[in-house]
């Protein structure tokens, strides 16, 4: 909402600048987003007369003028136009002046000749033919010409000459206070923050004009509950022409271009009261009959705009006695526009339902200011006065003869609303206290009645917002001021807070993730369902089946993910065509499973990893996720193959292994498949690991509790066996524990060995043991005894023989 | 007899004393305190002495020995301090060649941010909640009091999931408000941290998914003076002691009266400029007094309990904590970003 501060002093004296004006403001409630000075680009451009006027001796299209510029002596300028005249009075931009767009001007010689500055056009000040439609557009602007300016005086600054010495508020208004879409309404706060007296004006109008208005005009309103409220009247021998010099000029610095007298009027009125008002051509109102009606299904309408509609049932139509003429709150039919030569007005200014207008209004995707007014629900108070002021203007303007009488139908009468005023409430929720009378002060100033009842307020008809002792209390912490509330520390029964268990194992994958040297990110909940393709996911893997966004922003992020690798594999490779290097990643993030309460989804977290790296293999993988489990303390670690589950198919199928923690899987990883790699444009290796949070979860060990060290020695033994390619480690492993007595207390692999002394299919695996007792000192024949008992099952179980 | 021992002690720790290397000082050792050494051999003519001369040879021959072997001991000694010497000089490194890097991995800024927000509410005894994403529109929406028509309903700004708008990402983390209305018992302090959803093209301040932080007390006596004072102490928190804010009217559906916190520029220190489009202010947060209407509708009656609530969008805060200037980074994921924090 646009304010032009000439306009608001019109109702309420206020000259504090426009920083300090925007700053109280914005602190009382309305806040300003811009200030703007109309005439900030132009400096030094004033108001001249032509004395003289002589042909340039090298030119022959120049003219050298002698110009009164109110500095005594006479200015010599040069100027190219052909349309100045002696005794012209012109804008005359002097030596050292500045235009809109940053151009500055200063004396020089044109061809031989000093020019002492530059005469302008109303395009050179920023201005266009709407705002003077008068002036000459191709040439010097003969401000002599409008009898509107023919009274300058000489040396007067342009600036407010014309009308650009205004400076504009730009207001960010809530949803809750339409009233403040308006000049008064805006004019109310501004009052009430700088405490000054508001000046409002009835309008009065003569009326008189020819004809009987209820002859002439009927209006039915069969939804009664969809226009609570239609006021009309009608003006006769209307002349159509431009609004006089002062109207445009509001009008422009509140952002409306001036089209016609009575256009002006209705969108003048609107800026006003914040009523939208519409006038049609009353010729084209057939029979005399004004219908706001729905719009039969199918039924079409150009509007103003020049754009056909086909409507429906919820669009409401202002109609006569055939057609629609007119989008109820929306815009107005261009079948009974108002034209040169349109010879009797009908003014409507009405009220219509708040969700009707917003819904018809977005359904055709034309949100105007009207209906954007309407949506947010007006005071049905605020229509008789506004086509007052409407009439009133046709009147001081000249425009044509206001008929006796207003056609006024009520369909729903607002009952206003009395509050009981609880000064000790209002305290305690704000925390301070503020005297009961200087609650009355403020609320006075809003408009609320103090007088009917002791103890007892009556809200005023504009403000439908304030509804309870909570609204009061903004009223009254507006204007006290929210900064004047006191700042105090939360008391009360303390609650204990903290973390839960979930939230604790989170940090814990976090820090154990960075201790890893990963990189925490954070990808988007939605997907392309592309990218289950570029995943390899076969077509019907059940896995697909996602939340849809119907409206989404595009079909990149239309989808709720199923899975978290897409995400995951998408920023390795922009990582990767950064040509960062060694980059490790995790996310700990949702996916959105089908199937949730109440129609809603399964949102379970998945930690993911991901990274690559020169020499970054498998087992580097492997081993950020073993950290991670032994950090949580799981129990019964173990890897396996592949399941079999389509989803697999997006790993490599030799690299991949299933996560066990006992009889539980905790998730997979692996080298992702080199054709998913290639989809998201990668020809490197890509490791990937995804770790379902609430199995996690459910691995967490216990609590650290200590085991005493050992007080007995122990005895180590180094064994290397040979056997089948196809024998795992895992499997070699097991069989050493089955093997052991119960001294082996550690296994641990120390090299894997194919090549010159091993048969071609076969491999030597060697593992350091650890052997001992935990009440005495082993003997050298008791560690040889375990090791030979291993040995035996190596070679039962795994036919692996000693090297 | 005398004169050879004196002979022999003078040489001896001559000798000791220039000897340059162990093996020369053993050498040395065997020469004079040896089997056959030459001081053995002195000691071998005591028997030719007379009974009287005896016992002040024998002390002047001992005296002789402990100073050799004192001598040889100090030798020993000056030694092995020039052996370490030459070592750890031969073992001198070049300190500017640099350290082996350790990898080591970073939190996400957006969630460093997030985290000193939950400590500071922890540490006053709140509740951190977790909820859905997918969510209802009658939680994110009518419990919220923001009716049908409310123009954040429209499918313009929000994201569906069914033609009837019952199903929905949710816009906000407010409905973790109710959530926790409908499940906790009373007195409530919490804060919910989340991801939330909004029609919005993704440019340099704005993406369809951000973080948002709720915070909600409910309790007896519960002020709007309470509120400022909790979320003052919040942005010293975040931007150090002395962080000067404000509090603005301004409207949510939800709360009433609802204001918005600025805090002073950082960058100009309330004169004006562009990182505050000339404001001085930047805004932080909305927040309010809980509507009785949101009370009434969760079952709380507002004559008894009144509350605050606010929230707060976490990518903002990251941005202004860490200055940085464009929010597609937070959402890039490029390491050479990460790893800055």
């Amino acid at each position: 909402m646009n304010l032009s501060r000439k306009w608001l002093n019109e109702f309420v004296e206020i000259d504090t600048g426009d920083r300090e004006f925007a700053e109280a403001m914005t602190l009382s409630g309305s806040k300003v987003e811009l200030t703007h000075d109309l005439g900030a680009e132009i400096k030094n451009v004033v108001v001249g007369k032509v004395l003289s006027q002589v042909r340039h001796q090298n030119s022959d299209h120049m003219w050298i003028c002698q110009v009164d510029a109110g500095k005594g002596e006479p200015l010599q300028i040069v100027t190219g136009a052909q349309n100045v005249k002696v005794g012209d009075l012109v804008p005359v931009a002097l030596d050292g002046s500045t235009l809109p767009g940053g151009k500055e001007i200063r004396a020089g010689k044109l061809r031989g000749e000093l020019s002492n500055g530059m005469l302008c056009s109303f395009q050179e000040l920023g201005l266009d033919q709407r705002d003077f439609p008068s002036a000459y557009p191709d040439g010097i602007w003969i401000l002599s010409d409008d009898p509107e300016l023919a009274n300058l005086t000489v040396g007067e600054d342009i600036c407010t000459a014309v009308g650009l010495d205004d400076h504009v508020v730009e207001f960010e208004i809530t949803p809750n206070r339409p009233d403040c879409l308006s000049v008064i309404g805006l004019a109310r706060e501004a009052a009430a923050t700088f405490d000054k007296p508001c000046r409002f004006h009835q309008p009065v109008v003569k009326g008189g004009g020819d004809g009987v208005l209820l002859e002439l005009l009927d209006v039915e309103t069969p939804d009664p509950e969809l226009c609570p409220r239609y006021t009309a009247r009608m003006v006769r021998n209307v002349k159509i022409g431009p609004s006089p010099k002062w109207m445009r000029e509001r009008l422009r610095a509140m952002g409306v271009r001036p089209i016609n007298n009575i256009v002006d009027i209705t969108n003048y009125v609107m800026l006003e009261y914040g009523q939208p008002m519409h006038a049609f051509d009353y010729r084209y109102v057939n029979g005399g009959k004004i219908i706001v009606r729905r719009a039969e299904e199918g039924e079409r309408l150009t509007t103003l705009d020049g754009k056909e509609h086909t409507l429906t049932a919820n669009h409401l139509v202002i109609a006569d006695e055939g057609r629609a003429v007119g989008l109820a709150g929306i815009m107005g039919g261009l079948n009974s526009e108002i034209v040169d030569d349109t010879a009797d007005v009908v003014f409507e200014s009405a009220c219509f339902d708040g969700t009707c207008i917003r819904k018809g209004a977005l359904a055709l995707g034309m949100r105007t200011e009207a209906s954007a007014k309407f949506e947010k629900g007006l005071d049905p108070l605020n229509t008789l006065p506004a086509v007052n002021r409407a009439c009133e203007l046709v009147e001081l303007l000249g425009a044509g003869e206001v008929l006796d009488g207003v056609i006024d139908i009520l369909n729903y009468v607002p009952r206003p609303t009395v509050l009981k005023v609880e000064p000790d409430r209002i305290n305690a929720l704000l925390g301070t206290d503020v005297a009961e009378n200087v609650m009355y002060t403020i609320l006075q100033k809003l408009g609320f009645e103090t007088t009917i009842e002791r103890g007892m307020i009556k809200v005023p008809s504009w403000r439908g917002d304030v509804k309870e002792m909570a609204d009061l209390a903004e009223e009254v912490a507006r204007f006290f001021g929210y900064n004047n509330i006191p700042t105090t520390l939360m008391r009360g029964q303390t609650t204990l807070g903290g973390y839960s268990d979930e939230q604790k194992l989170e940090q814990k994958l976090g820090a154990v993730c960075r201790a890893c040297g990963y990189d925490e990110i954070i990808t988007y909940s939605f997907i392309s369902p592309a990218w289950y393709d570029k995943i390899g996911w076969p077509a019907d893997d059940f896995h697909r089946k996602s939340f849809k966004i119907l409206n989404p922003l595009g079909e990149d992020t239309s989808i709720m993910r199923t899975t978290t690798l897409p995400s995951m594999l998408d920023i390795l490779a922009r990582n990767y065509n950064y040509r960062n290097k060694d980059v490790h990643l995790y996310e700990l993030g949702r996916v959105y499973l089908p199937g949730g309460e109440n129609g809603l989804a399964n949102e379970a977290k998945v930690l993911t990893l991901g990274a690559y790296g020169e020499n970054f293999d498998f087992y580097d993988l492997k081993g950020t996720v073993e950290a991670i489990l032994k950090d949580i303390r799981a129990e019964e670690v173990h890897f396996e193959g592949s399941l079999g589950t389509p989803s697999d198919i997006s790993y490599h199928p030799g690299r991949f292994a299933t996560i066990w923690c006992g009889a539980d899987q905790v998730g997979v990883m692996g080298q992702i498949h080199p054709n998913v790699a290639k989809n998201f444009g990668v020809d490197g290796e890509l490791y990937c690991a995804e770790l379902s949070f609430d199995e996690l979860m459910l691995a967490r060990g216990t609590g650290a509790e200590y085991v005493p060290l050992p007080r007995f020695p122990s005895v180590t033994r180094d064994i290397a066996v040979v056997c089948d390619e196809a024998v795992t480690v895992g499997k070699l492993e097991n069989a050493i524990r089955r093997g052991a007595k119960g001294l082996l207390k550690e296994v641990s692999l120390f090299d894997i060995y194919r090549g010159k002394g091993i048969d071609e299919g076969k491999k030597s695996v060697a593992f350091n043991l650890v052997l001992r007792a935990d009440d005495r000192s082993l003997t050298s024949e008791e560690a040889d005894e375990d090791v030979k008992s291993i040995l035996e099952a190596l070679e039962k179980d795994c036919r692996a023989k000693l090297r | 007899m005398k004169e050879q021992l004196a002979k022999i002690k003078s040489e001896a720790l001559t000798a000791f004393e220039g000897v340059s290397s162990p093996a020369a000082l053993d050498e040395l050792r065997v020469k004079y305190l040896g089997k056959k050494g030459e001081l053995t051999a002195v000691l071998k003519q005591m028997g030719r002495l007379t009974a009287e001369e005896r016992p002040a040879m024998g002390a002047l021959a001992n005296e002789v020995r402990s100073a050799l072997e004192g001598a040889i001991e100090t030798a020993a000694k000056k030694l092995e301090t020039a052996a370490m010497e030459a070592k750890l000089k031969a073992e001198a490194l070049d300190v500017t060649v640099p350290g082996r890097p350790v990898k080591q991995g970073h939190k996400h800024p957006m969630y460093i941010a997030l985290d000193e927000i939950k400590d500071v509410f922890v540490g006053m005894g709140f509740t951190v909640l977790d909820g859905p994403e997918v969510e209802l529109a009658e939680l994110n929406f009518d419990r919220l009091n923001a009716e049908e028509g409310h123009p954040s309903r429209d499918w313009s700004d929000t994201f569906y999931f069914d033609e009837d708008s019952r199903v929905m990402l949710r816009s906000q983390t407010s409905p973790m408000q109710v959530r926790a209305m409908d499940t906790m018992p009373l007195p409530i302090r919490i804060i919910a941290p989340g991801r939330v959803y909004r029609k919005d093209e993704v440019d340099a301040t704005h993406s369809p998914m951000f973080h948002q932080v709720e915070g909600m007390v409910i309790d007896k006596n519960v002020t709007m003076a309470d509120l400022k004072g909790t979320l003052n102490l919040l942005a010293e928190e975040l931007f150090g002691k002395g962080t000067i804010t404000r509090f603005r009217p301004h409207h949510f559906p939800f709360t009433e009266p609802s204001c918005e916190m600025d805090v002073q520029c950082h960058k100009c220190g309330g004169a004006g400029c562009p990182t505050c489009k000339g404001e001085g202010w930047i805004e932080l947060l909305g927040a309010g007094m809980i509507h009785p209407n949101v009370l009434r509708m969760a079952g709380i009656d507002p004559e008894q309990w009144s509350g605050w609530a606010f929230g707060m969008g976490l990518e903002r805060t990251a941005m202004r904590r860490f200055k940085i200037a464009d929010l597609r980074l937070i959402f890039e994921n490029d390491v050479r970003f990460l790893e800055q924090f």
